[in-house]
Protein backbone atom coordinates (compact mmCIF):
# COMPACT_ATOMS: atom_id res chain seq x y z
CA UNK A 1 0.00 0.00 0.00
CA UNK A 2 1.56 3.29 -1.12
CA UNK A 3 1.70 6.19 1.28
CA UNK A 4 0.68 9.77 0.61
CA UNK A 5 2.79 12.84 1.26
CA UNK A 6 1.11 15.75 3.11
CA UNK A 7 0.62 17.36 -0.32
CA UNK A 8 -1.29 14.51 -1.97
CA UNK A 9 -4.64 16.31 -2.07
CA UNK A 10 -2.99 19.38 -3.56
CA UNK A 11 -1.40 17.28 -6.34
CA UNK A 12 -4.80 15.90 -7.25
CA UNK A 13 -6.32 19.38 -7.14
CA UNK A 14 -3.47 20.70 -9.33
CA UNK A 15 -4.19 18.05 -11.99
CA UNK A 16 -1.19 15.84 -11.25
CA UNK A 17 -0.96 12.40 -12.89
CA UNK A 18 -0.39 10.27 -9.82
CA UNK A 19 1.91 7.23 -9.91
CA UNK A 20 3.45 4.98 -7.26
CA UNK A 21 7.12 5.84 -6.65
CA UNK A 22 9.42 4.64 -3.86
CA UNK A 23 6.43 3.62 -1.77
CA UNK A 24 4.60 6.94 -2.21
CA UNK A 25 1.84 8.23 -4.48
CA UNK A 26 3.38 11.18 -6.29
CA UNK A 27 2.68 13.20 -9.46
CA UNK A 28 4.77 12.19 -12.47
CA UNK A 29 3.59 15.36 -14.22
CA UNK A 30 0.86 17.98 -14.15
CA UNK A 31 -1.34 19.19 -17.01
CA UNK A 32 1.37 21.29 -18.62
CA UNK A 33 3.54 18.23 -19.33
CA UNK A 34 7.15 17.26 -18.66
CA UNK A 35 8.72 19.49 -21.31
CA UNK A 36 6.98 22.65 -20.06
CA UNK A 37 7.86 21.76 -16.45
CA UNK A 38 11.48 21.13 -17.39
CA UNK A 39 11.69 24.46 -19.23
CA UNK A 40 10.07 26.33 -16.34
CA UNK A 41 12.95 25.21 -14.11
CA UNK A 42 15.60 26.07 -16.71
CA UNK A 43 14.23 29.52 -17.54
CA UNK A 44 11.91 30.60 -14.67
CA UNK A 45 11.02 28.57 -11.60
CA UNK A 46 9.34 25.28 -10.70
CA UNK A 47 8.01 23.77 -7.46
CA UNK A 48 8.39 20.09 -6.51
CA UNK A 49 7.08 17.98 -3.64
CA UNK A 50 10.00 15.84 -2.49
CA UNK A 51 8.55 14.91 0.88
CA UNK A 52 9.20 11.24 0.12
CA UNK A 53 12.94 11.75 0.74
CA UNK A 54 14.29 10.17 3.93
CA UNK A 55 15.87 12.23 6.71
CA UNK A 56 17.91 10.94 9.65
CA UNK A 57 19.93 12.64 12.34
CA UNK A 58 23.17 11.73 14.12
CA UNK A 59 23.86 13.35 17.48
CA UNK A 60 26.18 13.12 20.46
CA UNK A 61 29.96 13.17 20.93
CA UNK A 62 30.40 10.16 18.60
CA UNK A 63 28.33 11.58 15.71
CA UNK A 64 31.22 12.86 13.60
CA UNK A 65 33.23 9.65 14.01
CA UNK A 66 30.16 7.62 13.07
CA UNK A 67 29.41 9.48 9.85
CA UNK A 68 33.09 9.41 8.87
CA UNK A 69 32.94 5.64 9.42
CA UNK A 70 29.69 5.18 7.49
CA UNK A 71 30.18 7.60 4.56
CA UNK A 72 32.92 7.98 1.95
CA UNK A 73 33.40 11.74 2.21
CA UNK A 74 35.28 13.51 5.02
CA UNK A 75 33.05 15.52 7.34
CA UNK A 76 35.86 16.64 9.67
CA UNK A 77 36.18 20.40 10.10
CA UNK A 78 32.99 21.17 8.21
CA UNK A 79 31.66 24.67 9.01
CA UNK A 80 28.21 24.98 10.60
CA UNK A 81 25.49 25.27 7.97
CA UNK A 82 27.61 23.49 5.36
CA UNK A 83 26.15 20.70 3.21
CA UNK A 84 28.34 17.88 1.82
CA UNK A 85 27.60 15.02 -0.57
CA UNK A 86 28.68 11.44 0.18
CA UNK A 87 28.13 7.76 -0.47
CA UNK A 88 27.41 4.95 1.98
CA UNK A 89 29.19 1.75 0.93
CA UNK A 90 28.98 -1.88 1.94
CA UNK A 91 32.09 -3.91 2.88
CA UNK A 92 32.54 -4.83 -0.81
CA UNK A 93 32.77 -1.15 -1.75
CA UNK A 94 29.37 -1.20 -3.45
CA UNK A 95 27.00 1.74 -2.99
CA UNK A 96 24.19 1.27 -0.46
CA UNK A 97 22.99 4.83 -1.16
CA UNK A 98 24.15 8.35 -1.90
CA UNK A 99 23.19 11.17 0.41
CA UNK A 100 23.84 14.69 1.62
CA UNK A 101 24.96 15.66 5.11
CA UNK A 102 24.05 18.97 6.80
CA UNK A 103 26.05 20.13 9.81
CA UNK A 104 23.97 22.10 12.30
CA UNK A 105 26.17 21.64 15.36
CA UNK A 106 29.39 19.91 16.40
CA UNK A 107 27.17 17.07 17.59
CA UNK A 108 24.28 17.48 15.15
CA UNK A 109 24.40 16.08 11.62
CA UNK A 110 21.25 15.88 9.49
CA UNK A 111 21.35 13.45 6.56
CA UNK A 112 19.02 13.20 3.55
CA UNK A 113 18.77 9.82 1.80
CA UNK A 114 16.81 8.34 -1.10
CA UNK A 115 13.23 7.37 -0.27
CA UNK A 116 13.55 4.00 -1.97
CA UNK A 117 16.57 3.09 0.22
CA UNK A 118 15.37 4.49 3.53
CA UNK A 119 14.68 1.20 5.29
CA UNK A 120 17.94 -0.52 4.37
CA UNK A 121 19.88 2.70 5.04
CA UNK A 122 18.43 3.05 8.53
CA UNK A 123 19.16 -0.62 9.29
CA UNK A 124 22.76 -0.28 8.08
CA UNK A 125 23.29 2.97 10.02
CA UNK A 126 21.85 1.55 13.25
CA UNK A 127 24.02 -1.56 12.92
CA UNK A 128 27.21 0.48 12.51
CA UNK A 129 26.89 3.28 15.05
CA UNK A 130 30.08 4.04 16.96
CA UNK A 131 29.91 4.68 20.74
CA UNK A 132 28.30 7.85 22.13
CA UNK A 133 26.15 8.40 19.03
CA UNK A 134 22.41 9.03 19.03
CA UNK A 135 20.55 8.17 15.90
CA UNK A 136 17.01 9.00 14.84
CA UNK A 137 14.95 8.45 11.68
CA UNK A 138 13.05 11.74 11.27
CA UNK A 139 11.52 10.99 7.86
CA UNK A 140 7.88 10.82 8.90
CA UNK A 141 8.08 14.15 10.69
CA UNK A 142 9.49 16.20 7.82
CA UNK A 143 8.05 17.47 4.54
CA UNK A 144 10.28 18.81 1.78
CA UNK A 145 9.61 21.16 -1.12
CA UNK A 146 12.13 22.03 -3.85
CA UNK A 147 11.95 25.48 -5.41
CA UNK A 148 14.23 25.41 -8.43
CA UNK A 149 15.03 27.84 -11.21
CA UNK A 150 16.76 31.18 -11.88
CA UNK A 151 13.82 33.11 -10.38
CA UNK A 152 13.59 31.05 -7.16
CA UNK A 153 15.08 33.83 -5.06
CA UNK A 154 12.57 36.36 -6.43
CA UNK A 155 9.75 34.11 -5.26
CA UNK A 156 11.21 33.70 -1.78
CA UNK A 157 11.89 37.44 -1.52
CA UNK A 158 8.12 37.98 -1.37
CA UNK A 159 7.74 35.55 1.55
CA UNK A 160 10.82 36.01 3.74
CA UNK A 161 13.78 38.20 4.59
CA UNK A 162 16.27 37.37 1.80
CA UNK A 163 19.14 38.26 4.12
CA UNK A 164 18.31 35.12 6.08
CA UNK A 165 18.54 32.80 3.08
CA UNK A 166 21.63 30.65 2.53
CA UNK A 167 23.86 32.60 0.15
CA UNK A 168 26.24 29.95 -1.16
CA UNK A 169 25.66 26.69 -3.00
CA UNK A 170 25.54 23.71 -0.60
CA UNK A 171 24.89 25.77 2.52
CA UNK A 172 21.80 25.80 4.72
CA UNK A 173 20.06 27.88 7.38
CA UNK A 174 18.32 26.00 10.18
CA UNK A 175 15.42 28.40 10.75
CA UNK A 176 14.00 30.78 8.19
CA UNK A 177 10.45 32.05 8.46
CA UNK A 178 8.87 31.63 5.01
CA UNK A 179 5.28 32.89 4.76
CA UNK A 180 5.22 32.67 8.55
CA UNK A 181 6.27 29.00 8.50
CA UNK A 182 9.44 27.75 10.21
CA UNK A 183 11.58 26.15 7.47
CA UNK A 184 15.08 24.79 7.12
CA UNK A 185 16.29 26.20 3.81
CA UNK A 186 19.26 24.96 1.80
CA UNK A 187 20.87 26.03 -1.47
CA UNK A 188 20.66 22.54 -2.90
CA UNK A 189 18.67 20.68 -5.51
CA UNK A 190 18.57 17.91 -8.05
CA UNK A 191 18.03 19.88 -11.24
CA UNK A 192 21.40 21.43 -12.11
CA UNK A 193 19.74 24.84 -11.73
CA UNK A 194 19.89 27.59 -9.11
CA UNK A 195 17.42 26.85 -6.33
CA UNK A 196 16.46 25.98 -2.80
CA UNK A 197 15.10 23.07 -0.84
CA UNK A 198 12.72 23.86 2.03
CA UNK A 199 12.11 21.44 4.91
CA UNK A 200 9.13 21.97 7.21
CA UNK A 201 6.67 20.18 9.48
CA UNK A 202 4.17 18.02 7.54
CA UNK A 203 1.28 20.04 8.98
CA UNK A 204 2.72 23.22 7.40
CA UNK A 205 3.48 21.75 3.97
CA UNK A 206 0.16 22.58 2.29
CA UNK A 207 0.26 26.20 3.48
CA UNK A 208 3.87 26.54 2.32
CA UNK A 209 3.01 25.07 -1.10
CA UNK A 210 0.08 27.47 -1.56
CA UNK A 211 2.15 30.49 -0.46
CA UNK A 212 4.95 29.60 -2.92
CA UNK A 213 2.43 28.99 -5.73
CA UNK A 214 0.80 32.35 -5.16
CA UNK A 215 4.07 34.26 -4.77
CA UNK A 216 5.47 32.52 -7.85
CA UNK A 217 2.61 33.23 -10.18
CA UNK A 218 4.04 36.50 -11.51
CA UNK A 219 7.37 34.73 -12.20
CA UNK A 220 5.84 31.88 -14.20
CA UNK A 221 6.17 29.27 -11.45
CA UNK A 222 4.47 25.96 -12.22
CA UNK A 223 4.30 22.71 -10.21
CA UNK A 224 6.66 20.03 -11.51
CA UNK A 225 6.50 16.25 -11.13
CA UNK A 226 8.84 13.28 -10.99
CA UNK A 227 9.16 13.18 -14.79
CA UNK A 228 10.77 16.61 -14.99
CA UNK A 229 12.84 15.88 -11.88
CA UNK A 230 14.36 12.94 -13.75
CA UNK A 231 14.99 14.75 -17.06
CA UNK A 232 16.48 17.74 -15.20
CA UNK A 233 18.89 15.65 -13.13
CA UNK A 234 19.88 13.63 -16.18
CA UNK A 235 20.51 16.73 -18.30
CA UNK A 236 22.72 17.96 -15.44
CA UNK A 237 24.33 14.44 -15.40
CA UNK A 238 23.52 13.98 -11.71
CA UNK A 239 23.63 10.29 -10.67
CA UNK A 240 20.50 8.44 -9.51
CA UNK A 241 20.66 5.49 -7.16
CA UNK A 242 19.67 2.24 -8.89
CA UNK A 243 20.84 3.65 -12.22
CA UNK A 244 24.36 5.10 -12.08
CA UNK A 245 25.15 3.22 -8.85
CA UNK A 246 24.04 0.18 -6.91
CA UNK A 247 25.40 -2.31 -4.40
CA UNK A 248 27.62 -3.96 -7.03
CA UNK A 249 29.12 -0.70 -8.29
CA UNK A 250 31.80 1.20 -6.41
CA UNK A 251 31.53 4.98 -6.17
CA UNK A 252 34.64 5.24 -8.34
CA UNK A 253 33.02 3.18 -11.10
CA UNK A 254 29.97 5.42 -10.76
CA UNK A 255 32.12 8.50 -11.30
CA UNK A 256 31.59 9.86 -7.78
CA UNK A 257 35.28 10.53 -6.98
CA UNK A 258 34.39 14.00 -5.66
CA UNK A 259 32.46 12.41 -2.80
CA UNK A 260 35.11 9.82 -1.87
CA UNK A 261 38.12 10.62 0.33
CA UNK A 262 40.44 7.64 -0.05
CA UNK A 263 43.05 9.46 2.07
CA UNK A 264 40.71 9.12 5.05
CA UNK A 265 42.19 6.38 7.32
CA UNK A 266 39.01 4.35 7.43
CA UNK A 267 35.43 4.03 6.20
CA UNK A 268 33.24 1.01 5.44
CA UNK A 269 34.17 -0.24 1.97
CA UNK A 270 37.52 1.55 1.77
CA UNK A 271 39.62 -1.64 1.82
CA UNK A 272 37.59 -3.19 -1.02
CA UNK A 273 37.76 -0.04 -3.13
CA UNK A 274 41.54 0.14 -2.58
CA UNK A 275 41.98 -3.53 -3.43
CA UNK A 276 39.99 -3.13 -6.66
CA UNK A 277 42.49 -0.53 -7.88
CA UNK A 278 41.82 1.75 -10.82
CA UNK A 279 38.26 1.10 -12.07
CA UNK A 280 37.99 -0.92 -15.30
CA UNK A 281 34.67 0.72 -16.15
CA UNK A 282 33.66 4.33 -15.67
CA UNK A 283 30.64 6.57 -16.06
CA UNK A 284 30.47 8.57 -19.28
CA UNK A 285 28.00 10.87 -21.00
CA UNK A 286 26.69 9.92 -24.43
CA UNK A 287 24.89 12.00 -27.05
CA UNK A 288 23.05 10.22 -29.88
CA UNK A 289 24.34 11.14 -33.32
CA UNK A 290 21.83 8.97 -35.18
CA UNK A 291 18.03 8.95 -34.91
CA UNK A 292 16.70 7.37 -31.77
CA UNK A 293 16.20 7.90 -28.05
CA UNK A 294 18.70 6.26 -25.73
CA UNK A 295 17.19 4.64 -22.62
CA UNK A 296 18.57 2.81 -19.61
CA UNK A 297 19.82 -0.81 -19.87
CA UNK A 298 20.86 -0.59 -23.53
CA UNK A 299 24.05 -2.29 -24.75
CA UNK A 300 26.87 -0.04 -25.96
CA UNK A 301 29.28 -1.18 -28.69
CA UNK A 302 32.62 -0.07 -30.06
CA UNK A 303 32.52 -1.67 -33.49
CA UNK A 304 31.39 -5.25 -32.77
CA UNK A 305 32.67 -5.27 -29.20
CA UNK A 306 30.27 -4.87 -26.31
CA UNK A 307 31.92 -2.23 -24.09
CA UNK A 308 29.21 -1.39 -21.57
CA UNK A 309 25.61 -0.37 -21.07
CA UNK A 310 23.53 2.72 -20.50
CA UNK A 311 22.38 3.48 -16.95
CA UNK A 312 19.95 6.34 -17.69
CA UNK A 313 18.76 7.93 -20.91
CA UNK A 314 16.15 10.30 -22.21
CA UNK A 315 15.35 13.03 -24.67
CA UNK A 316 16.81 16.10 -22.95
CA UNK A 317 14.09 18.72 -23.26
CA UNK A 318 16.31 21.81 -22.93
CA UNK A 319 19.23 20.56 -25.05
CA UNK A 320 16.77 18.92 -27.47
CA UNK A 321 19.04 15.90 -27.88
CA UNK A 322 18.92 12.23 -26.97
CA UNK A 323 21.40 11.81 -24.10
CA UNK A 324 22.43 8.97 -21.81
CA UNK A 325 24.83 8.10 -19.06
CA UNK A 326 26.62 4.78 -19.47
CA UNK A 327 29.13 2.57 -17.68
CA UNK A 328 31.86 1.83 -20.23
CA UNK A 329 35.19 -0.01 -20.33
CA UNK A 330 37.76 2.63 -19.52
CA UNK A 331 39.59 2.04 -22.82
CA UNK A 332 36.55 3.32 -24.75
CA UNK A 333 35.55 6.11 -22.39
CA UNK A 334 37.55 9.04 -23.76
CA UNK A 335 35.66 12.17 -24.80
CA UNK A 336 35.06 12.04 -28.57
CA UNK A 337 34.99 8.22 -28.77
CA UNK A 338 32.48 7.04 -31.39
CA UNK A 339 30.25 4.27 -30.04
CA UNK A 340 26.89 2.72 -30.95
CA UNK A 341 23.92 2.02 -28.70
CA UNK A 342 21.59 -0.85 -29.45
CA UNK A 343 18.14 0.74 -29.42
CA UNK A 344 15.55 -2.05 -29.71
CA UNK A 345 17.42 -4.03 -32.33
CA UNK A 346 18.86 -1.04 -34.14
CA UNK A 347 22.35 0.47 -33.70
CA UNK A 348 22.28 4.22 -33.11
CA UNK A 349 25.56 6.12 -33.37
CA UNK A 350 26.59 7.94 -30.20
CA UNK A 351 29.59 9.94 -29.03
CA UNK A 352 31.21 10.25 -25.61
CA UNK A 353 30.85 13.88 -24.50
CA UNK A 354 31.99 15.80 -21.41
CA UNK A 355 29.61 15.92 -18.43
CA UNK A 356 27.56 17.72 -17.34
CA UNK A 357 25.54 17.84 -20.55
CA UNK A 358 24.03 21.08 -19.26
CA UNK A 359 25.50 23.65 -16.88
CA UNK A 360 23.51 26.66 -15.75
CA UNK A 361 24.76 30.19 -16.45
CA UNK B 1 -12.54 14.69 -22.06
CA UNK B 2 -10.75 13.78 -25.25
CA UNK B 3 -11.99 14.59 -28.76
CA UNK B 4 -13.43 11.69 -30.81
CA UNK B 5 -14.56 12.72 -34.33
CA UNK B 6 -17.77 10.98 -35.47
CA UNK B 7 -16.57 10.24 -39.02
CA UNK B 8 -13.54 8.12 -38.05
CA UNK B 9 -13.20 4.50 -36.94
CA UNK B 10 -11.05 3.38 -33.99
CA UNK B 11 -9.12 0.47 -32.53
CA UNK B 12 -9.05 -0.61 -28.90
CA UNK B 13 -5.30 0.18 -28.98
CA UNK B 14 -6.13 3.86 -29.68
CA UNK B 15 -5.41 4.29 -33.38
CA UNK B 16 -7.87 6.14 -35.63
CA UNK B 17 -8.60 5.07 -39.22
CA UNK B 18 -10.34 6.69 -42.17
CA UNK B 19 -11.10 4.89 -45.41
CA UNK B 20 -11.20 6.80 -48.66
CA UNK B 21 -11.45 4.76 -51.89
CA UNK B 22 -9.95 1.74 -50.10
CA UNK B 23 -6.88 3.67 -48.95
CA UNK B 24 -6.74 3.66 -45.15
CA UNK B 25 -5.22 6.61 -43.29
CA UNK B 26 -3.99 5.79 -39.77
CA UNK B 27 -3.07 7.95 -36.79
CA UNK B 28 -3.12 8.08 -32.99
CA UNK B 29 -6.17 9.33 -31.09
CA UNK B 30 -6.43 12.33 -28.81
CA UNK B 31 -6.86 9.95 -25.86
CA UNK B 32 -3.60 8.20 -26.81
CA UNK B 33 -1.53 11.38 -27.19
CA UNK B 34 -2.82 12.67 -23.87
CA UNK B 35 -1.95 9.42 -22.10
CA UNK B 36 1.51 9.28 -23.70
CA UNK B 37 2.45 12.87 -22.89
CA UNK B 38 4.88 15.08 -24.83
CA UNK B 39 6.06 13.10 -27.86
CA UNK B 40 9.67 13.62 -28.91
CA UNK B 41 10.41 10.87 -31.43
CA UNK B 42 8.59 8.89 -34.14
CA UNK B 43 9.79 5.81 -36.01
CA UNK B 44 7.86 5.23 -39.26
CA UNK B 45 7.80 2.46 -41.89
CA UNK B 46 8.70 3.12 -45.52
CA UNK B 47 6.57 3.16 -48.65
CA UNK B 48 6.04 -0.41 -49.94
CA UNK B 49 6.48 -1.93 -46.47
CA UNK B 50 3.80 -4.47 -45.60
CA UNK B 51 1.76 -3.93 -42.46
CA UNK B 52 -0.34 -6.55 -40.67
CA UNK B 53 -3.58 -5.99 -38.79
CA UNK B 54 -2.93 -6.04 -35.05
CA UNK B 55 0.85 -5.74 -35.40
CA UNK B 56 3.09 -2.77 -34.68
CA UNK B 57 4.09 -0.69 -37.73
CA UNK B 58 5.54 2.39 -36.01
CA UNK B 59 6.58 3.57 -32.59
CA UNK B 60 6.40 6.83 -30.74
CA UNK B 61 8.47 7.96 -27.80
CA UNK B 62 7.54 10.41 -25.11
CA UNK B 63 10.09 11.88 -22.74
CA UNK B 64 9.43 8.90 -20.48
CA UNK B 65 8.66 5.87 -22.62
CA UNK B 66 8.34 4.05 -25.94
CA UNK B 67 4.99 2.87 -27.29
CA UNK B 68 4.12 0.83 -30.35
CA UNK B 69 1.54 1.96 -32.88
CA UNK B 70 -0.54 -0.92 -34.23
CA UNK B 71 -1.94 -1.29 -37.72
CA UNK B 72 -5.71 -1.76 -37.93
CA UNK B 73 -5.37 -3.30 -41.42
CA UNK B 74 -3.21 -5.66 -43.45
CA UNK B 75 -1.85 -4.08 -46.62
CA UNK B 76 0.98 -2.09 -48.17
CA UNK B 77 2.15 1.38 -47.15
CA UNK B 78 1.52 3.79 -50.03
CA UNK B 79 2.36 7.07 -48.31
CA UNK B 80 4.25 8.11 -45.16
CA UNK B 81 3.84 11.42 -43.32
CA UNK B 82 7.53 12.25 -43.03
CA UNK B 83 6.71 15.64 -41.52
CA UNK B 84 6.21 13.79 -38.24
CA UNK B 85 9.90 12.86 -38.10
CA UNK B 86 10.89 16.47 -37.49
CA UNK B 87 7.75 17.47 -35.62
CA UNK B 88 6.54 14.64 -33.38
CA UNK B 89 4.86 17.29 -31.20
CA UNK B 90 2.28 17.78 -33.98
CA UNK B 91 0.73 14.48 -32.79
CA UNK B 92 0.08 16.14 -29.41
CA UNK B 93 -1.14 19.35 -30.97
CA UNK B 94 -3.38 17.94 -33.73
CA UNK B 95 -3.78 14.17 -33.34
CA UNK B 96 -6.38 13.83 -36.10
CA UNK B 97 -4.37 15.95 -38.54
CA UNK B 98 -1.05 14.25 -37.79
CA UNK B 99 -1.60 11.02 -39.75
CA UNK B 100 1.18 8.42 -39.79
CA UNK B 101 0.70 6.36 -42.98
CA UNK B 102 -1.74 5.58 -45.77
CA UNK B 103 -2.20 1.88 -46.55
CA UNK B 104 -3.50 0.38 -49.82
CA UNK B 105 -3.96 -3.14 -51.27
CA UNK B 106 -5.80 -3.95 -48.05
CA UNK B 107 -6.60 -7.64 -47.63
CA UNK B 108 -7.81 -7.60 -44.04
CA UNK B 109 -9.41 -5.08 -41.72
CA UNK B 110 -9.22 -5.77 -38.00
CA UNK B 111 -12.01 -5.09 -35.55
CA UNK B 112 -12.92 -1.39 -35.59
CA UNK B 113 -15.09 0.65 -33.24
CA UNK B 114 -17.32 3.57 -34.17
CA UNK B 115 -16.97 6.84 -32.26
CA UNK B 116 -19.58 5.93 -29.68
CA UNK B 117 -18.11 2.52 -28.92
CA UNK B 118 -14.61 4.01 -28.76
CA UNK B 119 -15.76 6.69 -26.33
CA UNK B 120 -17.14 3.93 -24.08
CA UNK B 121 -13.83 2.05 -24.40
CA UNK B 122 -11.85 5.16 -23.37
CA UNK B 123 -14.13 5.69 -20.40
CA UNK B 124 -13.32 2.19 -19.20
CA UNK B 125 -9.57 2.78 -19.49
CA UNK B 126 -9.57 6.25 -17.95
Amino acid sequence: MERKTPLYDIHVEEGGKIVPFAGYLLPVQYGTGIIAEHEAVRTKVGLFDVSHMGEVQFGGPGALATINHLFTNDYTGMPLGKVRYGVMCNERGGCIDDLIVYKFGDEEYFVVVNASNREKDVAHMRANLLPDTQFEDLSDGIAELALQGPLAKDVLAKLCDVEQLPQRYYTAVRHVEVAGIDCMVSRTGYTGEFGYELYCAPADAAALWRALREAGEEFGLIPCGLGARDTLRLEASMPLYGHEMDEDTTPLEAGLQLGVRMEKPEFIGREAILAAGKPARVRVGLVAKGRGILREHMDVYAGDTLVGHTTSGTFAPHLKQAIAMARIDVSHAGVGTELAVEVRGRRVAAEVVPMPFYRHA
Amino acid sequence: MSTIPEELSYTTSHEWVSNEDDVYTIGLTDFAQDALGDLVFVNLPQVDDEVVAGEAFADVESVKAVSDVFSPVTGVVVEVNEDLLDAPESINEDPYGAWFVRVGEVTEVGELLDAEAYAAHCEQEA
